[in-house]
């Protein structure tokens, strides 16, 4: 048990460090994300948001230090996770359909050897259905708008029923609707006590989604309720010299205080 | 050749050829079942390097055998010989992989080659050792189904029954770790355990096909039948099965025909079936074929002309009025063709083809003019265009400028059911909405 982590924090991240071919990639990040909050990760490209979320949950070695969920390695907490990974990471030609790829996300609870059954299809259902799409459940998934296939992505992970969402750029590349529909998706979990932690790109939103925020260029520069880490101080650590970054900048600060 | 051979052996009747033939289609079959998943994992190639990294196995397994006084020929000493090497040779790729920054194509064309090269020099050393003979060994290259003896039936039929039933049992395994392994492995399943598993099933089939097939022909048993299937379906369980159907097809077909004609290699005569079956599944495939595909392009380009034609029309019917009610009246060639963009013989070609649907009409004057249900249709069609475009205007942020142009594009992929929707959303079911932009 570590002191500065107690095990109330649904993720608490210590020291941890990951280098590919030696060189790293995240150095000594250290932060505790609180139960209940929706959380954003935010930094540049190639700051190491998606690595910091593999190393999380060991689908990336770590070279030292480790992450813990309440409290515990995440080996021993699957069950409180759901994980949605980058929409690009999947090959979407694959030949199956949207209902399908979602109800994966009842694999793990039935075990070695079982195939799905009609409950487990209507979980799937079910979860197309919240997020809007359940008139597409018999779609090829590359019959998919790219963000039909974030909601496809966003329904699995609801069938998991997890305590913590892990998602990585779940906002990346999808229209506005989609936008709109996730992240009320996300307030909705949110509101029913879950963790939501989100890899997110887009400075222009970060106030108005997220109430915990993470601010990362390769270290954590800064970490806490949103309010008080977005601040131009902290954005100008995390972006540092990139001038044409500037402007997105400004513009995002203007949106702090915004409903 | 004798019409009567020929039934008989395609029906295995024929007593010697009939355990060959049910051999090799079962292998082909089973084939057909794993490498969809190998396919479905973009692990090909590491199918080839196995097998060609078999050949040194056999060689040095007939010398050792030999060595010890035993037959050097026994399929089930070669067999694990080829097993062995083999496995040595994935694992090498893998090695290479994660220790070096090689790329996968790089590692495993050096693995294969390496493998291979080294099995023919062993072959050949091993034809020196005195007292055995070791003429036959190269049908594992090129597969020969001449050599084969009632116990090595047994032996591949039994390893075939086995793979098979457990690439069924973990197929929910197996579809979850070919589309998103990372969500396997955060999810909690063993995906290098499954990767060792579907290797191992592949590993396999390739042994105990080497036999009947060779070494460098089982690559396209185990790759073709599931790329063929892609063609016919966008469903695993259904690209399954008759990737499965083709597999057992080309090895019946393959093994019936060589079997006719002795001096023909069963491993290419299979090959050759099966890429015929993938040649006719790439032209007339439902799913995705390319006659399919080019047929539906056809129809939906036919659509989109009958659309531009019926929208220029109404909308220079509109231009030329001021007041409402809209009159049908007749309108020049002239104007229609300055109205908007045609290609060259594409309006006559469209008139035509609208005039054939009675859509439009032409005066004894020479005009043109729409027919009522031309005229009706129009207006739907130009009504289902504005409302696309004041959809995307105040939806998807595009200036009103640039509209026309994608408006152009999605709007025939339109249903009665979004329309429906685009009226609720804009709250503007009025059948007269004016373009958002000069026409």
């Amino acid at each position: 048990m570590r002191p500065e982590h107690p095990p109330e924090f649904p993720l608490a991240v210590h020291d941890l460090t990951v280098a590919y071919h030696r060189k790293p990639v995240l150095w000594d990040v250290d932060l505790n994300i609180p139960d209940g909050s929706l959380a954003g990760i935010v930094g540049p490209n190639g700051a190491g948001k998606s690595t910091l979320l593999k190393a999380c949950l060991d689908l990336i070695p770590a070279t030292s230090g480790e992450a813990l969920i309440y409290g515990k390695p995440y080996a021993e907490q699957r069950d409180l996770i759901a994980y949605v990974p980058q929409r690009e990471s999947v090959d979407w030609d694959f030949p199956v359909s949207a209902q399908d790829v979602v109800a994966m996300g009842t694999y793990r609870k039935l075990g070695w050897f079982k195939r799905i059954g009609t409950t487990q299809k209507k979980q799937a259902l079910a979860a197309l259905e919240q997020v809007g799409i359940g008139h597409l459940a018999n779609r090829q998934i590359s019959q998919l708008s790219g963000g039909q296939q974030q909601r496809v992505f966003l329904a699995r992970a609801l069938v998991q029923d997890a305590q913590i969402y892990f998602m990585d750029e779940p906002f990346a590349a999808v229209d506005a609707a989609t936008e709109q529909a996730i992240i009320e998706l996300l307030q909705s979990l949110n509101a029913r006590g879950k963790t939501v932690l989100c890899v997110h790109h887009d400075l222009a939103t970060v106030s108005r989604y997220f109430d915990h925020l993470v601010l990362l260029n390769m270290r954590v520069v800064a970490s806490g309720p949103t309010p008080e880490t977005f601040t131009r101080e902290n954005l100008q650590k995390t972006y540092g010299g990139k001038l044409n970054l500037l402007d997105d900048v400004a513009q995002a600060l203007k949106n702090v205080g915004r409903p | 050749m004798d019409l009567e051979i020929l039934r008989e052996t395609l029906l295995l009747e024929q007593h010697n050829t009939r355990i060959v033939v049910i051999s090799v289609a079962l292998l082909g079959g089973t084939a057909g079942l794993i490498g969809s998943f190998l396919l479905l994992r973009k692990q090909s190639l590491l199918g080839d390097a196995l097998s060609h990294a078999t050949l040194p196995g056999i060689g040095i397994a007939f010398a050792l055998m030999s060595a010890m006084g035993l037959s050097g020929k026994s399929l089930p000493g070669l067999l694990t010989g080829a097993t062995i090497t083999g496995l040595i040779g994935v694992l090498l790729v893998l090695a290479i992989r994660r220790s070096t920054r090689l790329k996968d194509d790089a590692a495993m064309g050096i693995v294969l080659s390496v493998f291979f090269g080294l099995g023919v020099a062993i072959l050949n050393m091993v034809q020196k050792i005195p007292g055995q003979s070791s003429a036959g060994l190269d049908s594992f290259i090129y597969g020969s189904t001449a050599s084969m003896v009632w116990s090595d039936f047994c032996l591949i039929i039994v390893t075939l029954l086995v793979t098979s039933v457990m690439t069924i049992l973990i197929l929910k395994e197996l579809t979850l770790l070919c589309f998103d392994p990372d969500f396997a492995s955060v999810d909690g399943w063993p995906t290098l355990r499954l990767d060792v598993i579907l290797m191992g099933l592949v590993t396999a089939v390739t042994v105990v096909g080497l036999q009947a097939v060779g070494l460098i022909l089982i690559i396209a048993f185990l790759i073709t039948p599931p790329t063929a299937a892609r063609f016919w379906t966008d469903d695993l369980k259904k690209l399954l099965w008759i990737s499965t159907m083709i597999g057992a097809v080309s090895g019946w077909l393959g093994a019936s025909i060589s079997a006719l004609y002795s001096n023909l290699p069963a491993g290419a005569i299979i090959v050759i079936s099966a890429s015929f079956i993938f040649l006719v599944s790439m032209i007339f495939g439902r799913a995705r074929g390319v006659l399919p595909r080019y047929l539906r392009h056809l129809k939906l380009q036919k659509k989109v002309g009958r659309q531009h034609l019926l929208r220029s029309t109404f909308e220079i019917l509109e231009n030329t009025q001021s007041e409402a009610p809209l009159k049908n009246i007749p309108i020049s060639m002239e104007l229609l063709r300055k109205h908007r963009y045609w290609s060259k013989g594409e309006l006559p070609r469209l008139i035509r083809q609208a005039r054939a649907e009675d859509h439009i009409e032409r005066q004894p004057s020479g005009e043109l003019r729409l027919s009522e249900s031309g005229f009706g249709e129009a207006s739907r069609i130009t009504r289902n265009h504005r409302l696309w475009e004041m959809y995307l205007i105040k939806h998807a942020d595009i200036a009103p400028s640039h509209v026309d142009r994608d408006a152009d594009m999605v709007e025939h992929l339109l249903g009665a059911e979004i329309v429906h929707q685009l009226e609720a959303e804009l709250e503007l079911a009025k059948s007269d909405i004016k373009s958002p932009h000069a026409i």
